[in-house]
């Protein structure tokens, strides 16, 4: 429900403006509703791409091809995407690629769908165990920084980073 | 002459099937001035292809693991890059581990972006056991029912200078099934490193720094 409320549009607005500000213009997405603004956002930007994709580990091959070619890219998924993207990860952590990704938490505070739980625990294990940089997001005033932080860790730093947008953030889910 | 082959492939079978090509002569052949494109590859087979035929050069960047990212790799890099041509050269092995990027690279529709997949129909590098595309998988008409409008097979010494001129041209993302034997790819050692190769890749591209 967080996703109808206008403080969650103004963090929403905020993050994609803070993304196109620091030139990220590839912007690749499987479906979700906690991503929709900056989904919805990047598909109405001429400035930007925005890359539907069929699974999540396209993406992380995607921001290594951007990478290559000057550009920067965020991948947004949800938590059960991040079980995707494992072995994918090994060009990340190979190559030392930058590579943002913000990820819509499931199986989480407050869940109620006993399906999310598997890999919504597991996300901060794997994605650590690859080499990834995680940072938890609870509150809406954190939102910009955090990523502001991340962005600079990833493609100054040279750093896999992965943001979690938690359940407390988003709106725990009942079904 | 059967025994020049690698073990265990029945060379007969896949010449009936129509894997007729030598890939060390058609790939260069399709890919003429190597320079005019940015390459990605896939694993083994055509890492080596590409390898071989640039000297291992700063506009190749050839994967030895992460199987199945090569198509998006391109994708990424094409779309950074509009004003180079990308291709992404992998084989069936590769390629069928993530179909899904065909439809994705279908639905961006970048114009200078063609996936070339030399079809062995095995996987070669852990000892030739037959892949789907020896059983009966098309990945040609996947490509075309993936929605990418622009496609050729090129099957035989007769179809090399037309898949040339075909990979070269036109404007929107382009599939090429290259068919070939399913013998060795050249005895190419080229850079393993993923990092220097990416800054290699992107120094080159890019300039220091």
């Amino acid at each position: 429900m967080a996703d109808s409320s206008g403080n969650a549009a103004r963090w929403q607005d905020d993050l994609y403006d803070l993304l196109r500000r620091n030139n990220v213009t590839q912007f690749a997405y499987v479906p979700d509703a906690g991503h929709r603004i900056l989904i919805d956002r990047s598909l109405a930007d001429p400035g930007a791409q925005s890359v539907a994709l069929t699974t999540e580990e396209e993406g992380v091959a995607l921001l290594a091809g951007a990478d290559l070619g000057g550009a920067k890219g965020v991948l947004l998924m949800q938590s059960s995407g991040t079980g995707n993207c494992i072995n994918m990860l090994s060009l990340i952590k190979g190559g030392h690629f930058p590579f943002l990704t913000l990820v819509s938490m499931r199986g989480d505070f407050g869940e109620g769908n006993p399906w999310q739980f598997p890999m919504g625990q597991a996300v901060e294990p794997v994605l650590k165990t690859m080499g990834v940089i995680v940072m938890r997001i609870d509150q809406p005033g954190d939102v910009v920084p955090t990523v502001g932080a991340a962005m600079t860790m990833a493609f100054q730093g040279g750093n896999a980073v992965a943001v979690l947008l938690t359940q407390k953030l988003l709106g725990a889910k009942a079904f | 002459m059967a025994q020049s082959y690698p073990q265990g492939v029945d060379m007969a079978a896949a010449i009936a099937a129509g894997f007729v090509l030598d890939r060390r002569d058609a790939v260069p052949a399709l890919i003429g001035r190597h320079e005019d494109f940015l390459f990605v590859t896939g694993l083994a087979g055509t890492a080596r292809d590409i390898a071989a035929l640039t000297h291992d050069g700063a506009h190749i960047y050839t994967m030895a693991g992460a199987m199945g990212g090569a198509c998006m790799i391109g994708l990424g890099l094409a779309l950074a890059r509009p004003d180079k041509r990308v291709l992404v050269a992998t084989g069936d092995g590769e390629l069928l581990m993530n179909l899904g990027s065909l439809a994705t690279i279908a639905v961006m529709n970048p114009p200078n972006l063609t996936v070339l997949c030399v079809d062995n129909g095995h996987y070669g590098e852990t000892g030739y056991q037959k892949s789907h595309t020896s059983l009966g998988v098309d990945l040609e008409k996947i490509a075309v029912g993936s929605g990418i409008k622009r496609s050729r097979v090129v099957a035989t010494e007769g179809d090399l200078a037309d898949g040339a001129r075909f990979l070269r041209e036109g404007n929107g993302a382009a599939f090429v099934l290259l068919k070939v034997k399913p013998d060795d790819p050249p005895p190419f050692k080229r850079n393993f490193d993923p990092d220097s190769c990416r800054v290699r890749f992107r120094t080159a591209l890019l300039g220091p720094g």
